[in-house]
């Protein structure tokens, strides 16, 4: 049977008395999967990371990672198990070198010097930020901060990590080192993924997506499930991709294709059909 | 032509072991009425760029002309604050800027610096917030309280309450979700096309060139290495593909639909005509 990585069980969250975020949202997130998960600003997207990470405490509901329940007495327990990259870049440094930053986590867990050069050199080589060790974080580029924040995260040996936003501030090299830096991991490890993101290619790509819509759960479904749902979707102020947009257009002069989630798909198609003689 | 550039340098801690050419030997010319993006790289020196243009920073070398106004390197500037009232500048994440207790007031600060009198920063504002989309329930709350987009806007209400002919926006959609990443941009091409501001927006995101501006400035290591139509800029390519920049997806999918044998017309610039192109061939094959 498919092992959960994540199991969450009618969980409520609310920041004031009255005004509920997160209303009985209940899903499941396989191991080793690459999970999106969408809605537009203020659906609680941000508010469902914080609360996996035990950053906000719930109001009721169990979430359980890795098959241990997050409360209070596995909150240290369960913070090893996981990672999490935030949205802007320069909120997330302590260390005066990169060096230091990395190896902050790791001090705190009391890892004995020797080991730690060694941990500190491999994650910063995952993320290709082997040869700005002795740099200062604050000199960085986006996207190299965003690499350092994640090599401090790996050092942990998380089985699972979340990324809230982590590319949206970045500019568009930014943002394709960060997308590929996380695609490599989630392929050369069993690392769990959960990426919160707007970036309809990477949701696209990803194995499942989760919708958020108004601190609900709206459809848990593949990426070509949550798609082709297109006037839904436009109801939620959310996106569709570009291929989506061109099959509807294309209905509209009497072609018909079929859904697709990528132009390379479609393209593809047509190519077929131009053959169809 | 409203605004011109003639030679313009920028160095940064001059003298210092920091020293550093942020722009170098630019010149430009930028027409009034019309939407243009300025894109590159980060620190490629947009931003030195368009601090220049409402005097926040001041030319190392060369001279800016804008409207009847001179900024030359190494003289005195007159009339800056002048200057100001008319080229509003919105920077990169404006809402840290907002400070006031309530909205209204945000707003109307603006206005109330260049000695206006408090009805008129009042009246103004209250424009101001009804051109980007902020209703009165809105004036009495705290700017603090908004969600990130509409504290955006209010934060964009503050410089338009001054009512410039010119207004330059720093990557104004950096963080938004594509809702309301479509309404922000919606809004200046209001602004540009129904009230007239001449628009500079530096961006990073290709769809924004092709669907919204009109010209396109590409800055490289301090300098302009291409001033162009958007329309020529696409058709061209190359520049792009070299600057690693992901062009907008129908110009992506057209491209790719004439490597596996469409021929398609090189007007279709929206999804409705394109589909238009892909069905008349298909059709004859079918």
């Amino acid at each position: 049977m498919q092992k959960n990585i994540v199991e969450v069980k009618d969980l409520c969250f609310e920041y004031e008395e009255g005004a509920k975020t997160i209303e009985h949202v209940s899903f499941s997130i396989p191991e080793g999967s690459y999970t999106t998960i969408i809605g537009h600003n203020g659906s609680g997207k941000s508010t469902i990371a914080k609360l996996l990470a035990g950053l906000l405490e719930k109001k009721s509901g169990t979430i359980i990672i890795d098959g241990i329940e997050l409360n209070e007495e596995n909150l240290v327990k369960i913070r090893n198990k996981m990672g999490i990259v935030f949205q802007n870049p320069d909120n997330q440094f302590i260390g005066s070198t990169v060096r230091d930053d990395i190896a902050f986590g790791l001090e705190n867990h009391c890892v004995p010097q020797e080991e730690m050069d060694a941990i500190i050199e491999t994650n910063a080589e995952r993320v290709g930020m082997s040869k700005y060790l002795e740099h200062e974080p604050t000199k960085l580029s986006g996207g190299q901060k965003q690499r350092v924040a994640i090599a401090g995260v790996l050092a942990m040996k998380p089985k699972l990590l979340i990324f809230d936003e982590a590319t949206s501030m970045l500019d568009p090299r930014g943002k394709s080192e960060i997308k590929k830096v996380i695609k490599e991991l989630h392929k050369e490890s069993n690392l769990s993924i959960i990426s919160i993101t707007h970036d309809l290619d990477e949701v696209a790509a990803s194995d499942l997506v989760v919708v958020m819509h108004k601190g609900h759960v709206d459809t848990v479904d593949t990426p070509h499930g949550v798609f082709d749902d297109e006037a839904k979707l436009k109801e939620m102020h959310l996106d569709t991709p570009f291929s989506m947009k061109l099959r509807r257009a294309l209905e509209k002069e009497g072609v018909h294709v079929g859904n697709h989630i990528t132009m390379e798909g479609m393209v593809k198609e047509l190519c077929q059909s131009l053959s169809n003689t | 032509m409203s605004i011109s550039i003639q030679h313009l340098s920028y160095i940064y801690s001059p003298g210092t072991p920091y020293e550093h050419k942020a722009l170098d030997d630019v010149n430009l010319q930028i027409e009034e009425g019309k939407m243009t993006a300025i894109i590159g790289h980060t620190g490629s020196g947009k931003s030195t760029l368009v601090q220049h243009l409402n005097g926040l920073l001041l030319p190392s070398e060369g001279k800016i002309h804008i409207f009847d106004r001179e900024i030359i390197a190494k003289q005195k500037p007159k009339n800056l604050k002048s200057l100001r009232g008319e080229v509003g500048l919105v920077f990169q994440f404006p809402e840290y800027q907002l400070f006031e207790e309530t909205v209204l007031k945000d707003v109307s600060f603006g206005p109330k610096n260049f000695n206006v009198d408090e009805e008129t920063a009042i009246s103004r504002a209250k424009e101001a917030l009804a051109l980007v989309g902020i209703g009165e329930e809105y004036y009495e709350r705290s700017p603090l309280e908004l969600s990130g987009g509409q504290k955006r806007r209010v934060a964009i209400a503050g410089i338009l309450a001054m009512n410039p002919r010119v207004l330059v926006l720093d990557e104004p959609t950096a963080g938004l979700d594509p809702s309301g990443t479509r309404k922000m941009m919606e809004l200046f091409k209001t602004l540009n096309k129904e009230h007239a501001k001449t628009i500079l927006l530096v961006t990073h995101d290709m769809e924004q060139v092709y669907g919204y501006c009109d010209d396109v400035i590409v800055i490289k290591q301090g300098k302009i290495s291409t001033q162009a139509k958007v329309s020529e800029f696409f058709d061209e390519g190359n520049e792009i593909e070299e600057m690693n920049i992901l062009p907008p997806a129908l110009l992506r999918m057209k491209k790719m639909l004439r490597e596996v044998g469409f021929k398609l017309d090189e007007e279709a610039k929206d999804i409705q005509s394109l589909a238009k192109e892909i069905a008349k061939q298909v059709k004859k094959h079918g």
